[in-house]
């Protein structure tokens, strides 16, 4: 007698069909796009206020080096001392005085550039102002120098270096964005699984023994049984929700940008502004086709594959080890000192990926960690877009199947024992002495 | 009769503490079984064991002659002490739910779910949640999808807890329908009147020991003292005296509308009732004559305070 689909099908269906995992799921996409929509809508206010910055040059080398623009007005003042320059400043409320000292007209280095302002001031205005005025020396010290406007100009160079591997592959700068968008989703996207729905077996599982029907489910069907029941049937409701989540998430997003006309990527995560950065440095109609090249020259069939294993084994590691708290304890309350094992791996394999992963997908650090089998999941999904050989990422899975298999096997042991258990709460002591019942 | 479940020698120990030691059991087919013991004896241990929730270290248990196996579970039907329902889900298709895992099939088990609803007068509740029933309720649902694959062996653990007078009756009238149908059962209770009422095997367990098994009648025999009870109106008031020089007398009560004489008396191993009511009657009305047997509730008491001695 196999009870598994019956199982499956029992914890899909109370699942699917449980009101706030209904809510959850239409809402959740609503409240994130409509907070997103706010975000950017509050950027684009933010952007349209004009500031006016008056500028005091003494030097006069700058009198043309300042173009105002949609968001900053330049204003300069002239034949004022700093003192009268900055009274008016203050009057007109500007948001701040850029006062430039007269220098001796040689060969300059280090030039006297104050701000004057109520508030401080946004970094990326200072350094903008402090480029402009580089650039606007270094021009007038080579011509100083001797070296004519032509000649810089005929001196400036583009470039730009292809990437090729030694079969002969190329690749682009593109592809390395892409990469870290692919391997960054992959891996986030199974801890947020893990999170989510490793939580919710765990609640299941407590439910079942606060309802007390546990005793009559199990004089039916194998422990383990109900605990792999478990954990696929809500994983398929993860699933499902998840497809919502996308479906609706996509469908909203267009109308929302197509109704308030608002542009949603305003509000961008550090790595589309990489992409976007990207875009920019080539030309813009190098730009589609160069997506579309990078995307092909991703291993696909190696990416599709090495997430569906690494996804599942990792996810179903985690989940059991999720039960097994659920059945070890009487209530949720009681979950917290057995929560942080479990989250401490979990994190570590994000910040891992994050952090050395993108810096260097083969250093010995990401190449380690995607080897551990509680961190490689996470850490292996975030690499392999960099190519990552058959080898290790066979060897990473076996490890995990192992481990896996290990830890269901132990969290069976503990599921056992434990769904029967009522009243106090047990210590990593008793939890091991359980093995042995 | 053949012996529909035999435990041998079976031993269970949890780290230091020992849940049943050596306990060995026959239970004979078409019986109502009763299992007794005080709390943490070791009874829900042995019907763990029984249902293969839990292994025993060691000992054997055999079903119809053939040892447990994972098969067995569509045999047994239990209705353990600690019971519940899935919350969120509607009377009828937990009901289903619960009886495709024993192995029907799901038109096979509506329809028997449907007769059983009927029988205990629960028609109407099928698109009930479970959250709506109070606990009497819930429990009728539980005993329905006991009994419900028709198994040889039905094992309740306090079946009448929670039901009021009523629906025990009408769950006690099923229980023995059941076994009329040819069902074994093995029956754990603190409530001694229905052991009395039901049983016709027991077994008494304390402190992971078996201490008594058996006919209930033939534990009774056994245990009686050859006491009677006697209610006598005396034609002389030496009476008392007289029969305290020749008997084993004690004082007893019983309600009675004669002002008369109560008191039990033990017979010796040579000594015949017959002969002390002959004797009694020589020396007045005998309104009163029962022999003492000692009830289970005696029975159990004795063996555990002794056990504890």
């Amino acid at each position: 007698m196999n009870h598994l689909p019956l199982i499956i099908k029992r914890e899909y269906i109370t699942k699917v069909r449980n009101k706030s995992f209904i809510i959850m799921t239409f809402l959740s996409p609503l409240l994130f796009i409509t907070l997103m929509s706010v975000v950017a809508y509050l950027t684009q206010l933010n952007d349209a206020k004009v500031r006016t910055i008056s500028i005091l040059d003494q030097s006069g080398l700058f009198q043309k080096s300042f173009q105002s623009s949609k968001a900053l007005k330049y204003v300069y003042l002239k034949g004022k001392t700093d003192k009268e320059a900055k009274e008016i400043a203050k009057a007109s409320k500007s948001y701040g005085l850029l006062y430039i000292k007269a220098f001796p007209n040689k060969l300059t280095k280090n030039v006297s550039v104050q701000f004057f302002s109520d508030e401080s001031v946004s970094p990326g205005i200072i350094s903008d102002f402090e480029d402009i005025i580089a650039q606007r020396l270094r021009y007038l010290n080579l011509k100083k120098i001797g070296i004519d406007t032509k000649d810089i100009k005929s001196a400036t160079v583009d470039v730009t270096i292809k990437q090729e591997n030694y079969l002969g592959v190329t690749s682009s700068k593109m592809e390395g964005y892409l990469k870290l968008i692919f391997g960054g989703a992959a891996g986030y996207l199974l801890f947020m699984f893990i999170i989510i729905y490793g939580n919710m077996i765990m609640r299941s599982v407590i439910e079942e023994k606060t309802s007390r029907i546990i005793e009559v489910i199990i004089s039916s069907v194998k422990p383990i049984h109900l605990m792999l029941g478990k954990i696929i049937g809500t994983s398929l409701a993860g699933i499902t929700q998840f497809a919502i989540w996308l479906i609706l998430g996509s469908i909203l997003m267009v109308v929302i940008s197509l109704i308030f006309n608002i542009d949603l990527s305003a509000s961008q995560t550090p790595q589309q502004m990489l992409v976007s950065q990207a875009i920019e440095t080539q030309g813009l109609n190098m730009q589609i086709q160069d997506v579309l090249t990078a995307f092909l020259h991703l291993p696909i069939a190696n990416l599709v594959i090495a997430f569906v294993l690494f996804f599942v084994c990792g996810y179903l590691l985690y989940s059991s080890i999720y039960a097994a708290i659920g059945a070890a304890v009487d209530n949720e309350t009681d979950t917290q000192q057995f929560m942080l094992p479990v989250l401490i791996p979990l994190m570590l394999a994000v910040y891992i990926g994050f952090f050395t992963v993108i810096d260097n997908p083969h250093g010995t650090v990401s190449t380690i960690f995607s080897f551990i089998p509680f961190t490689s999941p996470v850490v292996m999904l975030m690499r392999i877009p960099f190519g990552v050989p058959v080898w290790q990422q066979m060897l990473s899975l076996a490890l995990l199947i192992l481990t896996f298999l290990g830890t269901v096997w132990f969290a069976a042991k503990i599921y056992r024992v434990g769904i029967l258990m009522y009243g106090k709460k047990p210590s990593y002591k008793e939890l091991l002495k359980w093995i042995k019942y | 009769m053949s012996k529909l479940l035999q435990v041998n020698q079976v031993t269970k120990t949890f780290g230091n503490h020992t849940a049943l030691n050596k306990v060995s059991l026959d239970i004979e087919k078409g019986q109502i079984f009763g299992l007794l013991g005080p709390n943490g004896a070791g009874k829900t241990t042995l019907i763990r064991i029984i249902n293969q929730i839990t292994i025993p270290d060691s000992g054997t248990v055999l079903l119809d002659g053939e040892a447990l196996q994972a098969h067995h579970i569509k045999n047994i039907g239990y209705l353990p002490e600690e019971r519940g329902l899935y919350k969120s889900m509607k009377v009828g298709e937990q009901a289903l739910y619960l009886a495709q895992l024993k192995g029907l099939s799901k038109t096979e088990a509506k329809k028997r779910l449907k007769i059983w609803f009927e029988r205990l007068e629960i028609g109407n509740w099928w698109d009930k949640k479970i959250q709506e029933l109070s606990k009497g309720m819930a429990q009728k649902i539980q005993f329905v999808v006991t009994v419900l694959h028709e198994p040889k062996l039905l094992i309740f653990d306090e079946p009448f807890s929670g039901f009021d007078p009523i629906n025990a009756n009408l769950i006690k009238d099923q229980i023995l329908r059941l076994r009329e149908d040819g069902a074994t059962v093995i029956f754990s209770t603190h409530r001694m009147e229905s052991v009395e009422e039901l049983c016709d095997d027991i077994a008494l367990i304390d402190k992971s020991n078996k201490l008594i098994d058996g006919n209930l009648l033939d534990i009774k025999r056994q245990f009686k003292t050859n006491t009677y009870q006697i209610g006598i109106v005396p034609n002389s008031t030496s009476l008392e005296a007289e029969l305290k020089a020749n008997f084993d007398v004690s004082p007893t009560q019983f309600k009675s509308i004669n002002n008369e004489l109560q008191l039990n008396v033990k017979l010796e191993v040579n000594q015949n009732p017959n002969d002390l009511l002959q004797y009694l009657i020589t020396k007045g009305n005998v309104s009163h004559f029962v022999e003492l047997i000692p009830s289970a509730n005696d029975i159990f008491i004795q063996t555990v305070n002794n056990n504890n001695n």
